[in-house]
């Protein structure tokens, strides 16, 4: 095929221990280290295996976010991606219309496969890669843990409930990544210093023509309850009649 | 003036980073136990630095290292420095004093060296020779064209593992203003060579598994083709490239001084004595505040001097400056570590005892605190006839 595309979310650090804004506006991202979504970069990660393996000849990193993204997509150039694309928006998206931001960019670069993480660890909504997959009228294989490519069609194992399930799909397809599918390389050295030559064009949220989706408003953040301190019980008997206590059982 | 990093910076500092948590961590405890560093470990080590473009990052371009210039090289060194030196030795760092090297020497020792078939080490100190370099007894007699070599080294870190050794040893004496003074040469000593031997050197308390080792030399024969730079010259070679040690040390000490920090303040924050979170007592909150202010004062010290060199502004002063502020905060940030997480902190359970070991020979090896004052006073007396 001739191109993969993969999207790259910008988020706080998977090490980051997140803190609410004390205006509960939203969570603190001043001086905090962000990066691209774990799921993201497996995504990549497996986009360059089938790139290397001559099965695509070009991957395409797109990301949307304010123009602070390009470190993000420039991580992406050096791990080993062709070129870039930062739909440039300063408001947060919800997953609709980052769908649609994505399905505009499929019109554009007609990718044979669209490789995304399975969700992004700030809200874990799980949505947006479905949701393309619709909006294109094209399969989805998602939470996929091995990726095998066959011509026009894939063989995707995906990590459901009850186990692994596999299935053959056609492509161009959406296939979303879990955390077993790979695992990511270093960044090389050289490919650091070549990054910064690579493409990476700006556009535009308001010239993609993308309908923002039904407004969803965040009117509110808060730090979860702290848990309020446990009790320690003898025995069974004990915990079943804590529980009765409490009107739990 | 920007005191961010640029996007090929924070790559080189996030990859290392990773790399030093997911391939040098998951061995120190072992290492630190057995003294030893598995060969296949070391070998894994390396191999996997090479297949990232890593290995021998320092060095020229031209021969194929990765030409980082100071600053990069010095914010790689500070990751590196988080992890064990016996395992970080690892992570090619060829001797920057090899890009003196000329004619056949480039192929023999600079290109092998860059693509890490060949390990080097580098002797200087004896046992009569430590801060007092010049008073080396190791002396090589020119015979023909051959110098004929005796004498000992001693303190030679990782000879153990290496394929050839750059040796400075004294090759005759001339008259000064201020009585006689020894002529240094610096020369190339392969492993093997006849008289030359690298013997097993002492149990250190820092840096366990990362060996020292003794030399001995005896009547050993090195043709004039061994000779780095020019005879007689070696204190010019070492000069001009040595200084790169001492932001070394500095570097990798405010590295470790960071990882003693990420465990100290969680430790501060979780742990409860008399009802409440200790980090809440005065006693050890002002400690985490003067520790972080250590740290990045020592950091932004040693950035400041590799930044220096980027620019070809002096800089041997503002390096000793870095040398001794960054290994005397060590120390000092590390035993307070350990004073927050009381005796457990002593407990080899946990790396706060080896980084406490381990930050004693960085105020020692590569010029003593003593010797870094006495460049920087000297320094700031000299021009004006001090």
């Amino acid at each position: 095929m001739e191109k993969i595309l993969v999207g790259l979310k910008r988020v706080v650090d998977y090490n980051v221990r997140v803190r609410v804004k004390s205006d509960g506006s939203g969570v603190e991202t001043d001086g905090v280290k962000m990066s691209i979504n774990p799921f993201d970069e497996i995504a990549l990660e497996e986009a360059l295996r089938i790139k290397e393996r001559g099965e695509a000849s070009e991957v395409v990193v797109v990301s949307v976010g304010g123009s602070e993204a390009q470190q993000q997509l420039r991580t992406g150039l050096a791990m080993g991606a062709d070129r870039a694309i930062l739909v440039v928006t300063e408001s947060e998206l919800d997953p609709l219309t980052g769908a649609r931001v994505l399905m505009e960019l499929v019109d554009r670069e007609q990718p044979g496969l669209v490789l995304l993480g399975k969700q992004a660890i700030d809200n874990d909504n799980n949505q947006t890669g479905q949701m393309l997959a619709a909006l294109w009228g094209r399969p989805q294989a998602t939470f996929a843990s091995e990726v095998v490519l066959n011509g026009d069609t894939a063989k995707v194992t995906r990590e459901v409930d009850v186990g692994l399930e596999s299935i053959d799909i056609d492509l161009p397809a959406v296939i979303t990544a879990d955390l077993r599918l790979n695992e990511p390389r270093y960044v090389k050295l050289p490919d650091i210093m070549k990054a910064k030559k690579k493409p990476l064009d700006e556009i535009q949220f308001a010239e993609m023509g993308v309908e923002s989706a039904v407004p969803v408003a965040n009117l509110q953040f808060e730090p979860p309850q702290q848990r309020a301190k446990g009790i320690m019980v003898d025995d069974v008997a004990g915990l079943v009649s804590a529980l009765k206590d409490k009107g739990l059982l | 003036m920007d005191f961010g990093l640029s996007d090929e910076q924070q790559l080189i500092v996030d990859t290392v980073r990773s790399f030093v948590e997911k391939e040098i961590y998951p061995h120190e405890q072992e290492v630190e136990r057995s003294g030893h560093v598995p060969e296949e470990v070391g070998q894994e080590i390396a191999q996997k630095c090479k297949d990232i473009g890593f290995f021998a990052s320092n060095m020229p371009a031209e021969h194929g290292g990765g030409g980082l210039g100071h600053l990069d090289f010095t914010l790689l060194e500070r990751e590196l420095g988080r992890g064990s030196m016996a395992l970080t030795v690892f992570f090619g760092r060829p001797s920057g004093i090899l890009a003196a090297c000329e004619g056949e020497q480039i192929e023999r020792y600079l290109r092998p060296a860059i693509r890490g078939d060949k390990f080097d080490a580098l002797a200087m100190t004896e046992p009569g020779a430590g801060s007092d370099v010049r008073g080396m007894q190791c002396t090589a007699r020119q015979d023909g064209d051959d110098w004929v070599v005796n004498g000992t080294k001693h303190f030679i870190s990782h000879a153990d593992i290496a394929d050839f050794i750059i040796v400075f040893i004294a090759t005759g004496e001339e008259e000064t203003d201020r009585g006689k003074k020894k002529k240094i040469s610096c020369f190339l000593v392969d492993r093997g060579t006849p008289g030359f031997e690298i013997l097993p050197g002492y149990n250190s308390v820092s840096h366990r598994g990362y060996h020292n080792c003794i030399l001995n030399f005896e009547d050993c024969r090195l043709p004039s083709a061994q000779i780095l730079g020019e005879v007689h010259r070696g204190f010019e070679v070492a000069n001009e490239w040595l200084y790169a040690t001492r932001l070394t040390v500095a570097t990798m000490s405010v590295g470790r001084a960071r990882r003693a920090f990420d465990l100290a303040l969680p430790h501060a924050a979780t742990r409860k004595q008399f009802g409440q979170q200790i980090g809440k007592f005065q006693g050890v909150s002002f400690k985490l505040a003067d520790m972080v202010t250590d740290i990045d004062a020592a950091d932004w010290l040693t950035l400041s001097a590799a930044w220096r060199l980027d620019k070809g502004l002096p800089a041997n002063r503002e390096i000793a400056s870095a040398k001794v502020f960054a290994t005397e905060m060590l120390a000092r940030v590390t035993d307070e570590a350990i004073q927050i997480f009381g005796g457990m902190g002593l407990m080899d359970d946990f790396p706060l005892e080896r980084f406490w070991r381990d930050s004693r020979v960085e105020r020692i090896w590569d010029g003593t605190s003593e010797i870094q004052r006495h460049i920087i006073s000297r320094e700031l007396l000299r021009p004006i006839g001090g």
